[in-house]
């Protein structure tokens, strides 16, 4: 049951992530979303590794894995954003600043 | 009574999240984040996951925590134009909405999974952890090429320097106030740090720990270190800089390839010698993900925009 309850916070997450990233203009608050999908994601899988009858080590290692590399992509992403605030002076993609 | 304190945390880990995407603000986005992702490595650990609860705090919360804050600050301090004000938008929401309940249809419409039986095949790669056993044996492709896709990243995080910048001590400067908080904790965390993260990498053989934690851990010490001036900030040219970078995925690759010219499998370690082979390739990728990790988190270098 309490399996269910995480899957079900994980599914949550997701789609709320989905929301911030489609829905926030702001960069940083897009990597954020992003970050949620991620982890509820995990989440997901994590909970669907431990319903068997031992809990499985093959979903955690990948979880692990998954959570490295997410932060390689934020820092990446970071990056990204800082480069283009210094050069344009925007925090929003170019083509949704003022939009009318 | 455990299934009310799960509901109550996953009550918890919705509300924080909301609080990040819907907030106003992004300072308080990301402050909800942090929190978030402590919450999280608790709900981990509900999960019996330990090994995820560690990795998420200190990756999920801590690291990403202190990325976020420092872009938030140059951000602002770059005096930026403001983001538009948004109303809610009723596209996204009826998509994100859409995926949550697809994930929940499959939650219940998919077949529970089998694990597969590692305590059959745990013993031969001489470890007691079999998330440790399945990183660095089973899965070590994964492994090997996650640590590839983390200089993959500092390379790009690099690229974005200015020429101008190019020689320059990484990141930020910082100017720690002499007898300040930052100045005592750099001092006072790194030992405290050091021990902790080792510990970490050596227990992760048998218990809960492993290289991606421990060397998390340590990444965290050289940042506070580097913040507080009591450790200068490498050079991108600089030589050691560049062999701790590679060590990992060096020693790694070469014990993939010893194997393969021993006429074994491509990352096949011999069960005589898979413990301390293991050991040797988990201390090497523990020193490249620290030191991989802090450079990706402070950045590129970047002379012209003192920090105070």
């Amino acid at each position: 049951m309490s399996l269910t309850v995480f899957a079900m916070t994980g599914a949550s997450l997701v789609g709320l992530g989905i929301y911030g990233l489609l829905a926030l203009p702001q960069l940083l608050r897009r990597i954020i979303s992003f970050n949620l999908i991620g982890s509820g994601l995990f989440l997901f899988l994590g909970a669907a590794g431990a319903r068997g009858e031992a809990v499985d080590a093959v979903p955690q290692a990948l979880i692990i894995t998954g959570i490295v590399v997410a932060l390689a992509a934020s820092a990446l992403a970071v990056g990204l954003v800082v480069a283009l605030a210094r050069r344009s002076g925007l925090v929003v993609l170019p083509d949704e600043a003022n939009p009318r | 009574m455990s299934l009310a304190l799960d509901l109550a945390l996953c009550g918890l880990i919705l509300c924080v999240a909301l609080g990040a995407v819907v907030g106003r603000g992004v300072f308080r986005s990301v402050i909800f984040f942090i929190t978030y992702g402590l919450l999280l490595a608790i709900g981990w650990a509900r999960l019996g996951a330990k090994d995820v609860a560690l990795a998420e705090a200190a990756i999920g919360a801590g690291l990403t925590g202190v990325l976020l804050l420092t872009a938030h600050g140059r951000l602002r301090r770059m005096s930026v134009e403001r983001a538009p004000r948004v109303g809610p938008n009723p596209m996204a929401a009826t998509t994100g909405i859409a995926v949550a309940l697809a994930l929940g249809w499959a939650w219940f419409a998919l077949p529970a999974p089998t694990a597969p039986d590692l305590a059959a095949a745990l013993p031969l790669t001489g470890m007691g952890n079999p998330v440790t056993g399945v990183l660095l044996h089973f899965r070590a492709w994964d492994t090997l090429l996650e640590s590839i896709v983390l200089l993959a990243a500092l390379l790009g995080v690099w690229m974005l320097a200015r020429d101008v910048d190019w020689h320059a001590p990484l990141g930020l400067r910082y100017h720690a106030r002499p007898g300040g908080v930052l100045a005592s904790f750099g001092r006072l965390l790194p030992p405290i740090g050091l021990s902790f993260g080792s510990y970490l990498v050596w227990a992760g053989a048998d218990g809960t720990g492993g290289a991606f934690q421990g060397g998390t851990v340590l990444a965290a010490v050289v940042l506070v270190a580097m913040m507080a001036g009591v450790l200068p900030p490498p050079r991108v040219a600089q030589g050691g800089l560049r062999a701790a970078l590679v060590v990992g995925p060096g020693v790694f690759l070469l014990s993939g390839l010893l194997a393969v010219a021993l006429g074994m499998g491509f990352l096949t370690l011999p069960p005589a010698v898979a413990k301390p082979a293991t050991l040797i390739i988990e201390v090497a990728l523990t020193v490249s993900i620290a030191v991989t990790l802090a450079v990706l988190v402070i950045g590129p270098p970047d002379d012209k925009e003192p920090v105070r």
